[in-house]
């Protein structure tokens, strides 16, 4: 249990997807002009990546990895080459799903984030979950609590990000700096700061 | 990403206009915003920055040449799930090919291969251009769009990789203080805040040489007082 919190800490502070893997800069970017996209952005991603990374843990576990096929007599069947694809469509199918569910039984959330759910079959965050959980050999559990840990990690960069750009609003800031320029700087000097969170979860 | 179909006999000088295009006028990282998240990752050194965009050229010219050919036989409602299958056919490809010829590279570049597959630049193009044009000007678009965007990663490569351990390609360069130099590397150049400050650092570079780039401002700032008083 305690590694579980601890692997949770580590997902979303000392490993965070935008700011220290450079995972999910295009959505980080684009969209946190305000904070309340941005905060609809980052339910979306705890949502998605929660549960796509453990539903990728199991397809990945029953039919891609080596010797997966073992109990049809096919020892030597590895199919992991395969992985990228199909955890591209399993994450696709799931986001429309979600969308669908969604619009059928929770409009207002639906209405509320829905815009953003799209964009994510395609957020190379939520891809990278995938794979890291293979790198790592995550068990069930652990990809799980990855997968929300990095979602949560996400949504307070993105969110804290917003923030920022929004009090930034009326700086008088140099013309080519302006937009683009200034939140790579603003993201940087974020990253410097959660670059501390790695020996907080050494220490714990 | 030009938004005029040209003509469907393509000139020379319209090809070459088109590959020159994305360089820096319309450059994917600087300007479209698009890609970054590989962009940054993969520059703490020079080597694994040239394969990077070496293979991520490679893969959106094929990905372009492939989809123009059959853009005629994609159905409109299932167009996004081909262009995904196609381009992470070939990102499957030039990952397997990198892990056989360059072993030690591939391993450094770890996922990031693999997320060629969700990087904007590829999907945008071939969204964009490639399914509305001939193979030709569509493959010459990705060329441009690679370029513009190698341009970027090896330029923060071989800046994060001088400054970081003052070498270039592994080959040393400036003459560390450990080797008996003068040169104290920078270790922070070779952290993840770094390559964002020495990207948002490129795009002020950029867009002061180039001020119709910048951005308009969100709001009307507040009068300055000697306005006021004037």
């Amino acid at each position: 249990m305690n590694d579980l919190g601890a692997l949770f800490m580590r997902a979303a502070l000392a490993e965070n997807m935008p700011l220290t893997f450079f995972l999910g800069l295009c959505t980080f970017l684009a969209l946190s002009r305000r904070p309340g996209t941005a905060l609809g952005l980052g339910v979306a991603m705890i949502v998605v990546l929660g549960v796509a990374t453990p539903l990728n843990h199991i397809v990945y576990r029953a039919l891609l990895a080596p010797g997966a096929w073992a109990w049809a007599g096919l020892r030597e069947v590895d199919l992991s080459y395969l992985s990228l694809l199909v955890f591209i469509g399993i994450i696709a199918a799931l986001v429309q799903l979600l969308e669908m569910l969604m619009d059928r039984f929770m409009p207002g959330l639906h209405a509320a984030f829905g815009v953003f759910l799209p964009l994510l079959a395609i957020q190379c965050a939520i891809i990278a979950g995938s794979l890291f959980m293979v790198e790592r050999r995550y068990n069930l559990a652990e990809s799980a609590v990855f997968g929300l840990g990095a979602g949560a990690g996400f949504a307070l960069a993105v969110v804290m990000l917003a923030a920022i750009r929004t009090r930034l609003a009326y700086a008088d800031l140099p013309a080519g700096l302006r937009g683009l320029g200034m939140t790579f700087i603003l993201a940087g000097l974020m990253s410097l700061g959660f670059s501390a969170f790695a020996q907080l979860v050494v220490l714990s | 990403m030009a938004d005029v179909t040209p003509a469907l006999r393509p000139r020379p000088q319209r090809l070459w206009r088109i590959v020159s295009e994305p360089l820096i006028r319309q450059n994917p990282v600087t300007v479209q915003i698009l890609g970054i998240c590989s962009a940054l990752a993969v520059t703490t050194q020079l080597a694994t920055a040239l394969t990077m965009a070496a293979a991520l050229t490679a893969v959106v010219v094929m990905a372009a040449g492939i989809i123009s050919l059959i853009r005629h036989h994609i159905p409109n409602s299932i167009r996004l799930i081909v262009q995904i299958v196609i381009i992470a056919a070939l990102v499957g490809v030039i990952d397997q090919l990198l892990r056989a010829f360059l072993p030690d590279i591939s391993r450094r570049l770890s996922v990031f291969v693999s997320l060629i597959t969700t990087n904007c630049i590829v999907m945008g193009h071939t969204e964009s251009f490639a399914r509305r044009n001939p193979p030709l000007p569509a493959m010459a678009d990705a060329l441009g769009s690679g370029l513009g965007y190698s341009l970027v990663l090896v330029t923060i490569g071989a800046l994060r990789e001088l400054f970081g351990s003052g070498t270039l390609m592994g080959q040393p360069v400036l003459p560390t203080v450990e080797q008996g130099g003068w040169f104290e590397p920078l270790s922070l150049m070779l952290l993840a805040p770094s390559a964002f400050f020495m990207l948002g650092l490129l795009v002020w570079a950029v867009r002061s040489w180039r001020p119709e780039q910048a951005e308009p401002l969100d709001f009307a700032p507040p009068l300055r007082a000697e306005e006021v008083l004037r």
